[in-house]
């Protein structure tokens, strides 16, 4: 079985190794995805249409929010699933683990951590809400915030970051993100445009249609984040713990 | 072999990076096929994805350009850049010429590669989930031993349905009495029914230990009253 | 020049470790060298210019990708047998 597999495995490399003599050498300024029009229109329009200076947050938050809605429902689903993959079912009847992390939260780490984590998460906050002018965004200050929780989980135990946001507070907290991605969406239909049309929230608004896509983008983003914070941790939570929620890691 | 414009030295001269690229999803790819452990498969996966990754992120460059956020001479909130410009262009966004869309790196290929990592640690965390719940299952993570679980669990199972089950509870023949006749009347049906009320029966009175998947599987069979079994045969 | 150099020997180290990742029997250790894995990535696409995947991967994949898998490992037996 491994020899046939590695037999289909250097056939397939054969095969992608022919494929690769036609690909276009390294940097080249007219390769077919570089010189593509869609590509070319989203460089030389994104501060004419939206006056955000970050064209990969632009194009994630603006032109492809509908992709970036339904990447956040992933996340989501994933989230739950895990959940209850995990929490319901038979539960070995052995001894659990083949060995049992058992210590005390230690003096200098745990002090070192109380200091650490409201910088980590003012930190990941920032580089949510800046996202529009240096690279971040909304999936690197959420996951950033999520890990702070794990940072807590890690240090104490999972008991006093659970109590801090428990499990059923992060699904709420998940589903509230998507409730405002879905909801400026929504809004923006509902003010005569289409859904996830930002410029048309400057009906409501006192600014010009470039800034309401500006502070749309923003709002969309912080729904992102709310959402990968949470279940970024709910994943963390049951994964180290089998889904009973109790011993820490 | 070795001379300019031949096979090899377009492959490991020119586009070196593809080659490695393609080196890359091989042993992703192989590590998901050949691998007994199904942690050592999962990273086998991640490995794979992270390859495509750096596959379509390296289409995107252009060389000699920079990252794609717009210099101070073309920021859109051009209040602070344009002091020294203020003859040729004018302050506030414009649209970028194409000369000037040549010196940023495309930012396409960027944001697709975003969702598609977030994804891919969705993925994982959810195969790893379901790993942990067949540990929790069978007691192994490993293939082969699996495979020989499943496989003894299957003839368990299937052994079931074609031998008969001894009857060798005395003690509780009087419990089973009322059910024997019952069930006696419908040995003559068809084989699914017959075997579950073979199990539901053999289970009730007596706690007898099958095995446990099995055991498991069959839980909804024991709770069915004792009456509804000749309708259940009649059907 | 100096750029392409630095591209080979990144790329030739990621081989090295994603080899490296899988032949470990220990599992754990399997899980760090997956976090090395992903940090050479984080390298190589910052050098390409595409700084916002290179944050993602930073945090996502050297970050909770790591410890989601160490956490997994720590409930399952350690030693992988191949």
């Amino acid at each position: 079985m491994k020899r046939v597999a590695l037999i289909v495995v250097l056939l397939i490399g054969l095969l992608l190794a022919w494929a690769a003599r036609d690909f276009p050498s390294w940097g080249d300024p007219h390769a077919p995805a570089s010189s593509s029009p869609v590509s070319s229109h989203f460089i030389s329009s994104t501060g004419v249409d939206t006056e955000v200076p970050n064209m990969v947050t632009a194009v994630l938050a603006d032109y492809r929010g509908f992709d970036t809605m339904f990447e956040t429902v992933v996340v989501f689903i994933a989230g739950l699933a895990v959940v209850s993959i995990l929490r319901g079912g038979p539960r070995r009847r052995t001894r659990d683990r083949e060995f049992v992390v058992d210590f005390e939260p230690d003096l200098i780490v745990t002090n070192t951590v109380r200091l650490i984590v409201p910088v980590i998460q003012i930190f990941a906050f920032y580089v949510l809400a800046h996202g529009h002018v240096s690279p971040g965004g909304g999936f690197q200050g959420g996951v950033a915030m999520g890990a702070s929780f794990i940072l807590i989980a890690l240090s104490w135990d999972l008991k006093t970051a659970l109590a801090r946001f428990p499990l059923n507070r992060c699904f709420t907290v998940a589903a509230l993100g998507i409730v405002i991605y879905a909801g400026i969406g929504l809004l923006s239909m509902f003010l005569g445009g289409e859904f996830l049309d930002y410029a048309h929230l400057a009906r409501v608004f006192p600014v010009s249609p470039e800034m309401a896509r500006y502070h749309a983008m923003l709002g969309v983003e912080i729904g992102v984040g709310f959402t990968v914070t949470a279940i970024m941790f709910a994943l963390y939570a049951s994964l180290s713990t089998d889904g009973r929620m109790r011993d820490g890691l | 072999m070795f001379e300019e414009g031949s096979i090899i030295s377009q492959l490991l001269v020119e586009r070196l990076n593809y080659f490695i690229y393609v080196v890359l999803l091989l042993i992703g790819l192989w590590a998901m096929i050949a691998k007994n452990n199904l942690i050592k498969k999962l990273i086998g996966m991640s490995i794979f994805q992270t390859a495509i990754i750096l596959f379509y992120v390296s289409i995107g460059v252009k060389e000699g350009a920079t990252i794609p956020i717009y210099l101070p001479e073309h920021d859109p909130h051009g209040s602070h850049a344009s002091a020294e410009h203020n003859d040729t262009t004018a302050s506030g966004p414009q649209v970028l010429e194409a000369s000037k869309v040549s010196g940023y790196t495309n930012p396409l290929p960027h944001v697709l590669m975003l969702t598609a990592i977030v994804v891919g640690v969705a993925t994982l965390g959810l195969a790893l989930s379901i790993c942990l719940r067949i540990y929790r299952g069978y007691g192994t993570v490993e293939e082969d031993d699996l495979l020989l679980k499943l496989e003894q669990e299957d003839s368990q199972n299937s052994g079931g349905f074609k031998k008969r089950r001894p009857r060798r509870r005395p003690s509780s023949a009087k419990a089973a009495s009322g059910a024997t006749r019952a069930a006696s009347s419908e040995k003559s049906k068809s084989e699914k029914t017959g075997q579950g009320n073979r199990r539901s029966r053999s289970k009730s009175p007596a706690k007898k230990s099958q095995s446990s998947p099995a055991s498991e599987g069959k839980k909804p069979a024991r709770r069915r009253p004792r009456s509804k079994k000749p309708k259940e045969g009649d059907s | 020049m100096g750029l392409e150099l630095f591209n080979t020997l990144i790329l030739s180290l990621l081989v090295v470790v994603a080899i490296l990742s899988l032949y470990i029997r220990d599992l754990v250790v399997s899980a760090v060298i997956f976090g090395i894995y992903s940090f050479l990535m984080c390298l190589l696409w910052a050098e390409m210019g595409a700084v916002d995947v290179a944050f993602t991967e930073a945090t996502v994949g050297a970050g909770v990708s790591t410890v989601v898998l160490i956490a997994t490992v720590f409930n399952l037996k350690r030693k992988a047998k191949d």
